[in-house]
């Protein structure tokens, strides 16, 4: 079974990230994995496991995108590829899901192909079915739980998943080939082992272009227009106080009324 | 400018962000309700008490269920026949993947997330956090139909009409799907913590209770995470009281305290209530990023460092097992319950 998990390089969640001239800066915070991507390939790793088969992690990023796809190599995946071109700084999502769709078909026979379920950065969360879409394969969205089924002789292979849905679960199944987005509920992410990381500092990672996957540049349809650093909220965190628990939430439900919340 | 906002719903319970979009469409000119499912009519009579100008359903058996390919294809098929100016989304783990695979059809782009969309002339210009809300940024689409999901509570919601009333428009349903709905494990209520104006919520702190004593069956895990059940009793009463629904921190989801649609913060939901009561949780960054546009926030610790006091309004540093249940008993004193 081949399986391929696409994976994006974010600023790490502690950075401290600001607008300058109209650009996104983070200072000399670090570049990490999106940490919902991590989900996308821990179960791809967990599919593998059961299954038997390879995992292919893929980017689109600029050079130093490396470092994530490293990750994914060092807690176990078996090749990497990074999609990078100049040509590729304006993309949006249905131009990233154009580009990791040739991807996908230029490393082939792909069994199933894992995200996490957005980025940290942009946040928009469109590119896993965008890219089901133009593969033309079933988008199982937010999965928690999943189960590849044999189709007998015949037939290609199912999956049976649990959608992880604010009304509860929604157990649904398709035939593969299959996209899927993947959440937190499937478990948490195995950390890289120290062989791991001699493995992944030692592997070739190709870097495709748009030329070696034979598409044009796509183009944008959303662009940004301005850039904004939200004013920060001064807060002073007065605290209650009182002699007994009674007291202070009898002052404190008080302090709440007067501000009209409710 | 012509409007179709698409009403978000599971089996006929709306995402009420869904009458938001409706109120945003109807500032720009006309809105068109767009419903699907099987069974409509009550839904089809509050989208025109919410001011929808025509409702157009396509009611077929096949689509009680939400697959994704057949709804985009619905909606894809409908936009290209009736050529709408704008089709809006509230933003839902549903519409995420609707509004993305109908872009693809419609080969437009999709503005995401936003908290706010203005009409300068012709043109929409729409503002989204980005970054985990550390940034804003203003965006256009050069696509048309221009396709945009609201994030819930960032546009006020219209008043409801109960007098109005009209005929649904029936449109074809596109019912097609790769994958087959096979049945549900539907949590004991719907949860839907986006769409909340007050959310009382409980971290790893919901754990620490002293002065309960687990089944002695239990092993070690099992134990914390029935203290934890019986703690989350308290929250739920307090939610109860102020009208409220419960959250949660991941400390508490992994925990296997309460089910994951519970979560507040990056990796569960970003939040924007008028009011945010956090018992017994820390406030690491990844859960600050999703209470950032909360309105008032009040934390409840028992460690006076807890980061959670930074970003707080007001502040109890004390046993939440002895503060929370005393907050209930005066909120239903002073609110008259």
């Amino acid at each position: 079974m081949k399986i391929i998990a696409c994976i994006k390089q974010v600023p790490d969640s502690e950075a401290k990230v600001k607008a300058e001239g109209g650009q996104v800066s983070w200072g000399e915070s670090p570049l990490v994995i999106n940490p919902f991507d991590e989900y996308a390939v821990e179960g791809a790793l967990q599919l593998k496991e059961a299954n038997s088969g390879t995992v292919t992690a893929l980017c689109i990023g600029p050079e130093s995108a490396k470092e994530a796809l490293k990750h994914a190599l060092a807690v176990g995946a078996d090749e990497a590829v990074l999609v990078s071109d100049a040509a590729l700084n304006a993309l949006d999502t249905q131009g990233a899901a154009r580009v990791l769709a040739a991807a996908i078909n230029k490393i082939g026979s792909a069994d199933i192909v894992t995200f996490g379920r957005q980025t940290l950065d942009d946040g928009s969360g469109l590119t896993a079915a965008q890219t089901a879409r133009v593969l033309g394969w079933p988008m199982l969205g937010l999965v928690g739980h999943m189960q590849v089924e044999d189709g007998g002789a015949s037939s290609p292979k199912g999956i049976k998943v649990h959608r992880v849905i604010e009304e509860g679960r929604q157990i649904v199944s398709a035939k593969l080939p299959a996209v899927l987005s993947i959440v937190q509920s499937i478990g948490e992410p195995r950390y890289p082992s120290f062989m791991g990381i001699r493995k992944a500092s030692k592997a070739n990672i190709p870097i495709w272009s748009l030329s070696d996957l034979g598409i044009p540049a796509p183009t944008a349809f959303v662009t940004r227009t301005e850039l904004i650093t939200p004013p920060s909220r001064e807060i002073v965190c007065e605290i209650i106080q009182g002699d007994s628990p009674e007291r202070i939430a009898e002052t404190l439900a008080d302090k709440i009324l007067a501000e009209k919340v409710l | 400018m012509k409007t179709f906002v698409y009403i978000d719903h599971f089996k006929g319970e709306v995402q009420l962000a869904s009458w938001e979009a409706l109120g945003v469409a109807k500032s720009f000119g006309s809105a068109s309700a767009v419903i699907f499912g099987s069974g409509l009519d009550a839904l089809v009579k509050t989208a025109f008490e919410f001011g929808a100008d025509e409702v157009l359903v396509a009611d077929d058996p096949s689509l009680v269920d939400y697959r994704v390919e057949a709804f985009a294809s619905t909606i894809s098929a409908l936009a290209s026949s009736r050529t709408p100016d704008l089709i809006l989304f509230p933003t839902t783990a549903r519409t995420r993947e609707l509004a993305a695979m109908s872009a693809m059809d419609l080969n437009t782009g999709v503005l995401v997330d936003l908290t706010d969309l203005l009409l300068n002339g012709d043109k929409l210009v729409a503002t989204r956090p980005i970054y985990e809300g550390k940034l804003n940024e203003t965006v256009v689409c050069s696509g048309k139909p221009v396709i945009a999901t609201l994030r819930a509570r960032a546009f006020p919601r219209p008043a409801q009409d109960k007098s109005k009333s009209g005929t649904a428009t029936k449109v074809e349903a596109k019912t097609d799907s790769p994958a087959t709905v096979e049945g549900y494990e539907v949590a004991e209520a719907a949860v839907s913590v986006a769409d909340a104006g007050i959310i009382v919520s409980g971290g790893r702190g919901m754990s620490n209770n002293p002065s309960l004593t687990p089944p002695a069956s239990m092993d070690e895990k099992q134990a914390e995470a029935w203290r934890a059940q019986q703690g989350f009793k308290l929250i739920d009463e307090l939610a109860t009281v102020l009208g409220g629904a419960v959250g949660a921190s991941r400390a508490a989801v992994d925990g296997g305290y309460i089910p994951y649609a519970h979560q507040v913060g990056q990796t569960g939901k970003v939040v924007a209530p008028d009011l945010y009561i956090a018992c017994g949780i820390s406030g690491a960054i990844q859960h600050i990023v999703g209470i950032r546009s909360a309105k008032l926030v009040i934390a409840i610790n028992k460690d006076a460092e807890a980061p959670i006091f930074k970003v707080a309004r007001y502040g109890v540093v004390g046993d939440l097992f002895q503060i929370v249940p005393a907050l209930t008993a005066a909120f239903k004193k002073k609110l008259g319950k």
